[in-house]
């Protein structure tokens, strides 16, 4: 291992460090302690990570004591702004504390104790740098090696002798890890059928956010509303778009011909993507955009996703009107709404 | 220079800090390990002192923090915003809204200096994850992660990952609109999980979405769990980095069993705090001026109610940036299926994570160096590894871009559809293009500035004795300048024969 032992080495380079301190500038002359001495008795041997014979004791302005009062006077300034802040702080507070102004105020009571207290220790305090070596704290000799082997060997021969002791107290180990993973269950129920299924159903009026019923004429062509099951504005899967595409062309399967009403569809407002509400509707082009992640899904088309991360068309909701010519579903959705999941089918 | 007076004073003090220390020593014997804290040497460069900053801001959060804690109220429950006593913001009375929310808001309108810790808050998390990933860049960059310091980058890169997830849940708290758009999300991700997902979502909401216990687990784990986590990784890091000494860039007189550097007593420690005064005033003064996540702005969260615009804080961006490149695929086979979300969402930041879990056995492998570092790589001496971090850089540069497309469509015109795909090209080309530059960059570094210590870069001037003035390690300069170049050479001779001798 190698040190760098020798007196000087080093620090000693740097211009102020100083190649040990000259007769002349003794300060401590005649005190009970040395202030360059590295916390080590004289009759000690030196311990590996401390520096020896380097004086680090200099500071900026020690020759020049005009300066020194200068640089002492700046500081206190700045801590007098940290003062007029603090005061300003608590007048602030009385008046109401307006955002911009306590802002203000906290940062310069805070700059000014940080700027000074910087200003200080360049100017005023020592610390030139030293080099010492940096020992060994990253590995050990031999023997200590061994001997941290052998302790635990000592110990470990009497266990290893049982093997079969040993083997099942891993197993009943691991078992009753599981077992006390049971408390985290609690923290909700089981993945129900509500993973597939809404708060819509057979005849559940469609109602807007402040629970109005719908006719169809209450939708101008070209307009969209989103839509909740009466009764179900909870459900965070039910939120439903009625687009009145009036006589544009759209495309829908033909397993699904009475699933409209007129040119009234009516789609979930779920996107397939990542379930963020898909409600930016472009009428020019009747194409639906999700604001999150831009998945754009085209009405004429059954909704289905012509660019973006959505894997899937957005599932249509079937709609009549009811004895009261409100609008209803005919059935719940037809498949999971939403995001896909594993056991989505 | 001294008088009697000011002698017998010092005397007096030293007296008085003995007397100190001894009663401490009566107890501990803990004198030995006083001289070892207040003369450890710190080595200085400006690049050591971001790590500095991350934990100033972080006590700065914990602060704040634990102030926010006394005026949220952790809770989903419906209310209706009405005038109470005190400020109140006009728009939005009337409404429903979480009484999370609500608090929020009376943290904002209705609490003296509610704003501005709250703002103070926000910013200070900001600060805090700039300089951790700095802080990483540099640890990668300069090869410090190099043995014996493995563990600290395997702690370094946990605490990277859990303070970006308390910024999230910090952030997610309010229940605005904004934030609520960011769990819907999460929830999709984590639902997309294969076997389990829909397992994982129900236990952490408490059923299915949005359910109503969420907010108040959320504000458990974020004031609660990941503090603690983050508070005991660091200790863990700091002791290491204690133990194990700093590393150092090479220099005139540095070897791997020195260190060089000033001893923290008195000067480092006053320095270190008025760098932390400092970055408080700053992250104040942000609070005070810059205004941030303005939540009365957004509403209160809907699930059907969303508005553009919404991207994350720019520490997640990144994932946010990965759910919105990757294609529309997802898989379905034998009536399962794995959801798109997933693979953006969680298996590539698995991926990118176990990679660079992995980086010191790779680096390790690549260099077939298994020795110990002390000192530092300059990232040009190490031109793939270098190239490697710049490809990193590239990539999440380009997934942090695209959580901005449609903000960058609605600014430079340009239809958010062509922005995607040349991000999606980005993507895959991009890392590529970054290797091969750096490795380039690298390599004609080192060959125009040979070494470090005797061609120093940027020159160093010296002057000769018959008072003209070189650039000291220009070799082809017409007269070289002999002394300083002699001196630079005894230097090395001097560490040479110690790193031989004894
Ligand atoms: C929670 C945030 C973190 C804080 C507050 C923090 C703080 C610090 C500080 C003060 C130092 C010493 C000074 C310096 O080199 O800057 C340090 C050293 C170190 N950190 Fe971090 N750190 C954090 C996160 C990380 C991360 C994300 C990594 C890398 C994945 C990392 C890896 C390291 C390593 C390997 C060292 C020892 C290197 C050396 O001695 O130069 N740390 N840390
Ligand atoms: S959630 Fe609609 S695009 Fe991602």
């Amino acid at each position: 291992m190698t040190i760098l032992d020798d007196p000087g080495q080093g620090g000693s380079r740097e211009p102020g460090a100083g190649g040990g301190a000259e007769p002349g500038d003794q300060p401590t002359e005649g005190l009970a302690f040395d202030p360059r001495h590295f916390g080590i008795a004289p009759d000690e041997p030196w311990p590996d990570d401390v520096p020896r014979g380097q004086d680090d004791s200099h500071w900026r302005f020690e020759h020049d004591p005009g300066r020194a009062r200068i640089a002492e006077l700046r500081i206190a300034a700045c801590w007098i702004v940290s003062l007029l802040a603090s005061i300003g702080i608590a007048v602030v507070y009385v008046t109401g504390a307006q955002n911009q102004a306590s802002g203000i105020l906290w940062a310069l009571a805070f700059l000014g104790i940080g700027v000074g207290l910087i200003l200080w220790a360049r100017d005023l305090l020592p610390g030139h740098d030293v080099i010492a070596s940096r020992g060994r704290h990253d590995a050990s000799d031999e023997g200590n090696r061994w001997a941290v082997a052998e302790s635990f060997a000592r110990g470990l021969e009497p266990i290893a002798r049982r093997p079969f002791l040993f083997k099942l107290l891993g197993a009943v180990g691991g078992v009753f890890g599981i077992a006390a993973l049971f408390p985290l269950a609690s923290l909700g129920p089981r993945p129900d059928r509500n993973l597939y299924h809404t708060k819509w159903g057979r005849g559940v009026r469609a109602v807007t956010e402040d629970g109005r019923p719908l006719r169809p004429s209450d939708l101008p062509v070209n307009g969209i509303l989103t839509v909740f099951p009466e009764g179900g504005m909870e459900d965070a899967l039910a939120p439903t778009l009625l687009i009145n595409l009036g006589d544009a062309p759209f495309e829908i399967p033909p397993s699904r011909t009475n699933w409209n009403i007129g040119g009234i569809v009516a789609f979930s407002k779920i996107c397939t993507h990542a379930g963020c509400p898909a409600g930016l509707y472009n009428v020019q082009t009747h194409q639906l955009v999700c604001p999150c992640h831009q998945s754009t899904f085209d009405v004429l088309e059954d909704c289905k996703p012509v660019f973006g991360p959505a894997p899937r068309s957005l599932p249509q909701l079937p709609i009549t009107t009811d004895t009261e010519g409100y609008i209803v579903a005919r059935s719940d959705y037809t498949q999971p709404v939403g995001p896909g999941f594993w056991n989505r089918g | 220079m001294s008088t009697t007076q000011e002698r017998a004073d010092t005397q007096k003090r030293f007296t008085l800090a003995k007397k100190g220390f001894d009663e401490a020593d009566d107890r501990f014997a803990s004198s030995r390990w006083f001289v070892s804290v207040l003369d450890k040497i710190f080595p200085d460069h400006w690049s050591f002192m971001v790590g500095e900053i991350a934990l100033d801001s972080l006590i700065l959060l914990i602060l704040t923090g634990v102030y926010l804690t006394f005026f949220f109220i952790p809770n989903s429950r419906d209310v209706v915003y009405a005038p109470t006593a005190g400020h109140v913001y006009a728009p939005l009375v009337g409404q429903h809204m979480s009484e999370a929310y609500q608090s929020v808001l009376n943290i904002s309108f209705n609490v003296r200096f509610g704003l501005l810790m709250r703002q103070a808050h926000h910013w200070a998390a900001l600060v805090f994850l700039a300089a951790v990933v700095f802080h990483l860049c540099r640890i990668f960059f300069t090869g410090a992660f190099r043995k014996p310091r493995e563990t600290n980058w395997i702690i370094g890169l946990t605490l990277w990952m859990i303070v970006m997830l308390e910024g999230f849940t910090g952030y997610s708290l309010p229940d605005d609109l904004l934030s609520g758009t960011g769990i819907r999300v999460i929830y999709s991700v984590l639902e997309g999980i294969p076997f389990v997902g829909t397992w994982i979502t129900y236990d952490l909401w408490g059923g299915r979405y949005p359910g109503t216990t969420f907010i108040t687990r959320l504000f458990i784990v974020h004031e609660f769990i990941f503090p603690a986590l983050i508070v005991g990784l660091l200790s863990a890091h700091l002791m290491i980095l204690w133990r194990q000494k700093h590393t150092d860039f090479p220099g005139p007189g540095k070897t791997e069993t020195n260190i060089r550097g000033s001893r923290v007593w008195p000067q480092y420690a006053m320095k270190a705090g008025g760098l932390a005064m400092i970055v408080s005033g700053v992250i104040f003064a942000l609070a005070g001026l810059v205004q941030i996540n303005p939540v009365w702005i957004y509403g209160p969260y809907t699930p059907y109610t969303v508005s553009t615009g919404s991207t994350p804080d720019w520490y997640v961006a990144w994932l946010d940036g990965a759910v919105r490149l990757w294609p529309h695929w997802e898989f379905r086979s034998f009536g399962h299926e794995i959801a798109n979300p997933f693979f953006p969402g969680l298996l590539i930041p698995g991926v990118v994570f176990t990679l660079m879990y992995l980086w010191p056995v790779v680096d390790r492998k690549i260099y077939n160096d298994h020795e110990r570092h002390n000192l530092l790589d300059r990232p040009r001496d190490k031109p793939f590894r270098t190239g490697v971090g710049v490809a990193a850089i590239v990539f999440f540069a380009d997934l942090t871009l695209a959580t901005g497309d449609d903000i960058l469509s609605n600014n430079l015109h340009i239809p958010f559809e062509r922005i995607l795909e040349v991000l999606q090209y980005g993507v895959v080309i991009g890392p590529v293009a970054g290797f091969l530059i750096a490795y380039k960059a690298c390599k004609a570094l080192q060959r125009t500035d040979a070494h470090p210590i005797r061609h120093p870069v940027g020159g160093m001037i010296v002057r000769a004795a018959d008072g003209s003035y070189h650039t000291l390690g220009e070799a082809h300069a017409p007269h070289a300048g002999e002394d300083g170049y002699v001196e630079v050479e005894k230097a090395e001779e001097h560490a040479e024969e110690h790193a031989e001798g004894r």
